[in-house]
């Protein structure tokens, strides 16, 4: 098993990760790529945390599942909100705050 | 000659979940069904775990199960069946400059892989795969509650917030 090849995999889901970030309109559509996202830096970390013998990549893995969790859970009730205000979660609608 | 075969077999089982995870994330960003898109989702998610597995993560691979494929999928369900009257293809999930983002994501990818094959060539990630055993769990836990008790700290405090949060958010009024 190379180190280049978990890498690779890591970088190829954070670039679909980031395309949808940047193509989805829906709201749960782009945190589930924010999601994405997230899997591809653990899974680098857990490469490196075997790569140099340590166990800190591990530890870094499960903080980063914890602040996920709680970043999907005030983004869909950030969602929620939106939804029972505007009737819509279509991100271009919301540009109250564009200058 | 055993932990050879067992690179040959590692690597196997490394390519097929690779590939399964890429299709499932293309099929996240790309299908027309947010509820399909959740699904798919769980495919990356649970290939993910496999891999944490591979990497002899057994403990992080555990709780990628239980938070993502369990608590967070259920959270994404319950999200689509609140805000969608209807559950089935749509159409307009995608911004109206959608085509821009390709472009955007291939170069990074570009940038990030010539940046990976470069500085890493053919690095083995362990030099005996026969010696790659797995992670006691009383190291993590030697860590979480050693050096890095204050993140500790700080994550409980970032958990009880986001609760906290998600209920005055959601409440109806």
């Amino acid at each position: 098993m190379l180190t280049a090849q978990f890498l690779l995999l890591g970088a190829v889901l954070f670039c679909i990760g980031v395309y949808g970030v940047l193509a989805r309109k829906n709201a749960v559509m782009v945190l589930m790529s924010i999601e994405l996202i997230l899997n591809s830096v653990n899974l680098n970390l857990l490469a490196f945390s075997v790569r140099h013998g340590s166990v800190d990549g591990n530890t870094f893995a499960l903080y980063i599942i914890a602040i996920a969790a709680a970043e999907v859970g005030v983004g869909l009730a950030m969602v929620l909100l939106i939804y029972r205000n505007r009737r819509t979660i279509a991100l271009d609608d919301l540009s109250e705050m564009k200058g | 000659m055993l932990a050879a075969d067992l690179l040959v077999a590692q690597n196997i089982g490394f390519g097929i979940i690779a590939l399964l995870m890429i299709v499932g994330a293309l099929r996240v960003v790309t299908v027309n069904n947010v509820v399909h898109a959740a699904l798919w989702l769980v495919v990356v998610l649970s290939g993910a775990a496999a891999q944490y597995l591979l990497l002899s993560a057994e403990f992080v691979a555990i709780t990628q199960v239980l938070v993502y494929v369990g608590a967070v999928m259920v959270l994404f369900l319950f999200g689509t069946m609140l805000t969608r009257a209807r559950i089935g293809a749509e159409n307009d999930l995608n911004n109206k400059n959608w085509k821009i983002a390709i472009p955007v994501s291939l170069l990074m990818l570009g940038v990030m892989s010539w940046v990976i094959v470069d500085g890493f060539q053919d690095e083995k990630l362990i030099e005996n795969p026969g010696e790659m055993s797995q992670v006691p769990i009383q190291l993590i836990s030697d860590d979480i509650f050693g050096p890095y008790l204050l993140p500790f700290w700080a994550l409980s405090f970032v958990l009880l917030v986001a609760v906290i949060g998600a209920i005055v958010l959601a409440r109806k009024d």
